[in-house]
């Protein structure tokens, strides 16, 4: 990824059999799309030898031959409304084609990132993910779309072309195919020349999405610390190297038409001269003359769309190539065949679990821990001491480096993820309510839960009280990120979202944290029902909740420091009885000071 | 649009050059139908062999001078395209940073996400074809009539009848899809918004196994997206089969009265091929047209969807002179009403109606200042709702906090605790009542220097991307690294900042995804001690602390008492024991102001509060 690719014809055609995967299921469209261009090609090229005969029969004054002329009028009528219908169908049938393919290309990108593993998706900005997805495919799925229709419509007018002009005079043919050739150079030189900016062009694209995506995330906190000029000025200078890269791009993609314009006037003057001068000497008619001329112009056509159909290619290429590289990016280790469903009994076993997310920098290393059916484990320590790094590797959002977890006597790797994180309640300290209604969200984890079940939840959570006062109550729609809540209330709702399902197993990170204590206080009664016989992870900082717990998990640097429950470690003296005391010699501290 | 005009403005010598370029090759492509009826009226039938070379020459300098005249025009055409796309985005971006909180409530990060990359981007290549080919095309079609006329009247007639029923045809289409591309793009944000959704909510949906679900939410956006796009298409297809009957027929019209009038001696044969080879040039450029025109299209829409963004106007106005409001209330005001220091609510338990509460002589503040007795902070019968909201959020908030004073704020979910603080640096504003801040209402400061006095600690730590030190220089670009270090260590941050490599230097990941919850927030909270604020506000920013760092960063911040006035919001009535003055927040009003032992025996709601934390403890 970060290095930086160079240009290289291999790749692109790798890249290009890709698209043309995705293309397969459309293979009778295509056919019907190939022969429609025929078909519109063919008629297209007709009229102008219709043209032409119609012209030969009026050379001279007096001498017109007016019943030909009609007969001839008549046939490019008719023909026209050949060319009508076929191009029409065949640009319906592109349209289907394209928008089909970038649709199923969205979707695979799409359910690629519901498989990829999180160190994947915590690695990647989202708005860089998104943009892929998004902005990559459409410009893809526009280059697509021209490449289509002008590709075929080009190759068959120049073959189509061809033909009719070999068979009205052979050395006139010659002059157009000798000098074509020269247009398709050009097209190609431009081509690759364009094809490097147009590559900077989307990387830069890219970096700047991603700086407005966190701008504007933060921009609450951008104008509260006055940042707003910096930003700016920080955003101006990805915005500069934009501008350049992009002139850059368009420009010399844009040179593309006005040189094989140019050659095709050099052909034109061409056919021009060599008609002429063998009309002079009776070897063709005027009105052949008129179809060289004309062709000439239209051989000018296909030319011009191909060579700006490889520019688009190769930009829509670019882009496809990024969506390509997310699509191909590993998925999370695939389970085993045989993997089986879990029916946990709340049995959760670590031994010697060791892991890191920096190669060279470990986090967790030997730690062992035997959990017993419905056992409360707190686990405290420090910020940063590795707390949230466990329940990542309990919910197999990582997996271990070394050791290895199991529950009911199972290998979590081998049992179906599915059935794992389904074992398992997690609220945890972010919040992620998902767009959508109230009760939508709390059924998150069980769809079609009825309204009463739903509402007995959001009573359990103490959360129905304020849904009730929503707008809509239950039906109130949470518009993206839930920002119309507070804190508090999206974190209600996430407890909710976890007692409707009432797994055998929880995780709770610090999942009370934005309650008030009287809102908690009512809850930890419900609380305390829920984690009755069920075995529950508690990320706690509640005095209240780690007294309680069975077991504590002192975590400093990644270790278990100590291990056991209140009163014993407590008469240990170690860590934990320090960092217990250490919240009343605060309190000691201010209540001298303010003389209380 | 106008929006857009303003920029090209500023490339008015490349959007004037770039179609005047263009047009000059359009002319000389003009000429090239009549040098070929030359070609055979002259050359052919009078078999002058030199004609046709010398005027075949000239057809070759025709197409030499159009090359260098196009590739001008398509030079100045991508410098004023990008460059105009380069500075609207510049302006959106500044003007979102203009935007009050409300604004950006309403309109959605995600909307101007899409408003400043995929809409300007298809304005860039709107404008871009627009220099290029809107001058260009009707002015081949209107020059290739004329040419008609000066061939022959008749014939030119056909011309002049065809030409208008084209043009019906193209804007007829362009009319009717317009629209239905403005749904289509509503579509793809929609899209976009479910991509962003799920992966910010990744952990929650595997947590539930709901990937399947999500993708097939996902897939049914996607489908409605494709079946918006199909049907646009279906309608702006018709534009290319739709020309070229007209012209054809057209053709066919020529050649009849052509055939007529070369039959009476009027018209010469080379002549009916140029007024052909005008009609099928207007076709070309008819194709491009339409073509463009669909480009066209959707780049307004994508530029009509910019200016609204830019069309929204902060509603909060900030007065811009700082050498006015700068010489705010600091100095000499040593003010004399003591008991400002009150609260009055009329619901509230009034702990502190006697004024010699509120300040006890026993207060360990340091009289460093004579602006110590300054009020700080005052609400004076401040109510706030948000707009859309049905109710009010805040109602009748009234209380002066005296500078240097640490003040906590407390109360239930939703009780109005944010919101109230919010009102101090003005990111919302109140809709009665006055907030003043060091004796002057805040809507007198200019946004400046508001902010720069007010430290704000949001309940969501967020970060940038960059390093410590460059999330730390947030809201002070000079300070040094002393200053920095001082900061992480009241903030308690020092030690983990130091055990990362590089230090200050550490990397940062976007949103802060390397540091945990934590750290995030004693880095948000460092981050605004640096600024050195007069009022410092921490909205509920110890929440992922565990009790031993929150006790310390508790104590540590105590340096600050005097100095800076505080606020803590907090849910831990262990955070606001000690400070000078705690407000009980209820539902929106305040129902309850004093100190922790008043309200403890006056307070219901705070009693409650502190009981089911500290019941056991304090038993």
């Amino acid at each position: 990824m970060a290095k930086s690719k160079k240009y290289s014809r291999g790749e692109n055609i790798r890249t290009l059999r890709r698209v043309l995967k995705y293309i397969a299921p459309y293979r009778i469209l295509v056919a019907a799309s190939v022969v429609c261009a025929a078909v519109s090609v063919a008629s297209q090229l007709y009229v102008p030898i219709l043209t032409g005969d119609a012209i030969d029969y009026m050379i001279y004054r007096n001498n017109v031959n007016f019943d030909g002329v009609v007969r001839k009028l008549i046939t490019i009528g008719v023909v026209t409304g050949v060319t009508l219908l076929s191009q029409y169908f065949l640009s319906l049938i592109n349209n289907r084609i394209t928008y089909s393919v970038s649709k199923n290309l969205r979707n695979a990108a799409v359910c690629k990132i519901h498989t990829l593993p999180l160190s994947y998706l915590d690695a990647h900005p989202t708005g860089d993910i998104v943009s892929r997805v998004t902005a990559d495919v459409e410009v893809f799925s526009d280059g697509l779309l021209m490449g289509f229709t002008q590709l075929f419509t080009g190759f068959i007018t120049i073959i189509g072309t061809l033909v009719f002009m070999l068979s009205v005079n052979i050395p006139i043919t010659l002059v157009v195919v000798v000098l074509t050739p020269l247009s398709l150079f050009a097209a190609a030189f431009i081509a690759g020349r364009s094809y490097r900016h147009f590559q900077k062009q989307t990387i830069l694209r890219g970096e700047e999405t991603a700086y407005i995506n966190e701008m504007l995330e933060g921009q609450r906190v951008v104008q509260s610390f006055g940042y707003e000029k910096r930003s700016l000025s920080d955003f101006d200078s990805i915005n500069k190297k934009l501008r350049d890269a992009s002139l850059k791009a368009v420009f010399f993609s844009s040179l593309t038409n006005p040189s094989t314009r140019f050659i095709n006037s050099l052909v034109y003057a061409g056919v021009g001269l060599c008609g002429a001068l063998s009309a002079v000497g009776g070897g063709i008619t005027v009105g052949q003359l008129s179809v060289f001329l004309s062709y000439a112009s239209q051989y000018a056509k296909p030319f011009n769309e191909i060579s700006g159909v490889v520019t688009e290619l190769q930009n829509s290429l670019a882009c496809a190539e990024r969506v390509f590289s997310l699509i191909d990016a590993d998925s999370e280790i695939a389970e085993p065949w045989d993997a089986e469903k879990l029916s946990a009994d709340g049995h959760v076993c670590l031994s010697d679990v060791s892991f890191r997310y920096i190669k060279s920098r470990p986090l967790i290393d030997g730690l062992n821990l035997d959990v017993k059916p419905g056992q409360r484990i707190a686990i405290v320590g420090p910020t940063g001491c590795g707390k949230t790094t466990l329940i990542n590797l309990l919910m197999r959002f990582y997996d271990v480096d070394g050791g290895s977890i199991s529950v009911s006597g199972y290998d979590i790797r081998k049992v179906t993820r599915s059935s794992l994180r389904a074992s398992y309640g997690m609220v945890l300290q972010e919040t992620w309510l998902k767009s959508g209604t109230v009760y939508e969200n709390i059924a998150y984890g069980r769809p079609g839960a009825s309204r009463d079940e739903v509402e007995a939840a959001a009573r359990a959570a103490h959360a129905h009280s304020f849904i009730k006062r929503l707008p809509n109550g239950y039906d109130t729609v949470i518009s993206e990120g839930g920002d119309a809540l507070s804190q508090g209330q999206k974190q209600l709702l996430c407890i909710a979202r976890v007692m409707l399902v009432l797994p055998p197993m929880l995780i709770l990170d610090e999942a009370t944290s934005s309650i008030d204590t009287r809102t908690e206080i009512k809850i930890q009664s419900a609380f305390a029902e829920m984690m009755r016989g069920r075995t529950s992870f508690i990320v706690a900082h509640r005095l209240s909740t780690i007294r309680e717990a069975d077991v504590i998990l002192v975590m400093r640097d990644g270790h278990i420091e100590e291990q056991g429950n209140h009163n014993e470690l407590m008469r240990r003296g170690g860590f934990y009885a320090s960092l217990y005391n250490s919240q009343f010699e605060g309190n000691d501290v201010r209540d001298i000071r303010s003389g209380i | 649009m106008k929006g857009l005009f303003k920029h090209l403005k500023k490339y008015r010598k490349e959007s004037l050059l770039a179609p005047f370029f263009k047009m000059i090759e359009a002319l000389f492509d003009l000429f090239v139908p009549l040098v070929v009826a030359d070609i055979i009226n002259i050359g052919i039938m009078a078999e002058d062999k030199r004609y046709i070379y010398s005027r075949c020459g000239m057809l070759v300098l025709l197409a030499v001078i159009g090359l260098l005249c196009s590739i001008i025009a398509q030079y100045f055409a991508a410098k004023a395209a990008v460059g105009c796309a380069s500075e609207l985005r510049h302006s959106l971006f500044a003007h979102i940073q203009t935007l009050g909180f409300s604004e950006i409530d309403g309109l959605g990060t995600e909307t101007l996400i899409t408003r400043m990359t995929s809409d300007i981007n298809q304005v860039q290549s709107g404008i871009n074809l627009f220099l290029r080919l809107f001058l260009r095309s009707p002015f081949v079609v209107l020059g290739a009539m004329i040419m008609a006329f000066t061939i022959n009247f008749r014939s030119a007639a056909i011309f002049a009848v065809s030409i208008p029923v084209l043009a019906l045809i193209v804007f007829g289409i362009m009319l009717i899809t317009g629209p239905m591309y403005k749904r289509v793009q509503s579509r793809l944000d929609a899209v976009l918004g479910i991509i962003r959704e799920n992966l910010q909510g990744v952990r929650v949906v595997r947590a539930f196994g709901r990937e399947k679900d999500e993708t097939e939410r996902f897939e049914e956006a996607n489908l409605k997206l494709a079946s918006g796009q199909l049907r646009v298409g279906r309608i702006s297809s018709l534009m290319n089969p739709m020309t070229y009957l007209v012209v054809n027929l057209a053709v066919i019209a020529i050649l009849n009265t052509g055939a007529v009038q070369i039959n009476s001696g009027i018209l010469w044969t080379g002549d009916v091929i140029a007024l052909i080879n005008y009609m099928s040039q207007i076709l070309i450029e008819l194709v491009k047209l339409a073509n463009l025109i669909i480009q066209v299209t959707k780049a307004v829409a994508c530029a009509g969807r910019v200016q609204a963004v830019l069309d929204v106007n902060p509603e909060m106005n900030f007065p811009s002179d700082i050498g006015l409001s700068s010489s705010a209330s600091f100095t000499g005001r040593v003010s004399s009403d003591v008991s400002d220091f009150s609260a009055s609510n009329d619901d509230s338990c009034r702990a502190n109606d006697s004024p010699e509460i509120g300040i006890s002589s026993e207060k360990h503040v340091p009289h460093e200042s004579s602006g110590f007795s300054d009020t700080a902070v005052q609400f004076s019968h401040v109510g706030l709702r948000y707009s859309m909201a049905g109710a009010e959020s805040l109602t009748d908030i009234d209380f002066s906090v005296p500078r240097g004073y640490t003040v906590g704020v407390i109360g239930g979910t939703g009780s109005g605790k944010t919101s109230l603080v919010n009102l101090i640096p003005r990111f919302y504003d109140a809709t009665s009542g006055i907030v003043s801040v060091f004796g002057k209402p805040v809507s007198e400061y200019s946004r400046e220097e508001l902010r720069s006095r007010i430290g704000m600690v949001m309940q969501r730590a967020q970060l940038f991307s960059g390093t410590i030190r460059s999330n730390l220089k947030l809201g002070a670009e000079n300070a040094s690294d002393e200053q920095l270090w001082e900061a992480l260590e009241t903030a308690k941050a020092a030690d983990f900042v130091r055990g990362k490599p590089g230090g200050l230097d550490a990397p940062v990941s976007q949103n802060g995804r390397n540091l945990s919850g934590g750290q995030k927030q004693r880095l948000t909270i460092a981050r605004a001690l640096v600024t050195q604020p007069d009022i410092l506000i921490l909205d509920d920013s110890s929440s992922a602390l565990d009790f031993a760092t929150d006790a310390a960063l508790r104590q540590s911040l105590s340096v600050l008492h005097g100095r800076t006035t505080l606020f803590i919001v907090s849910q831990r009535a262990s955070s606001l024991r000690h400070a000078d003055m705690i407000i009980v927040m209820d539902d929106g009003k305040i129902a309850g102001f004093g100190k922790h032992d008043e309200l403890l025996s006056d307070c219901l709601v705070y009693r409650e509060i502190y009981e089911s934390q500290f019941g056991i403890e304090n038993g």
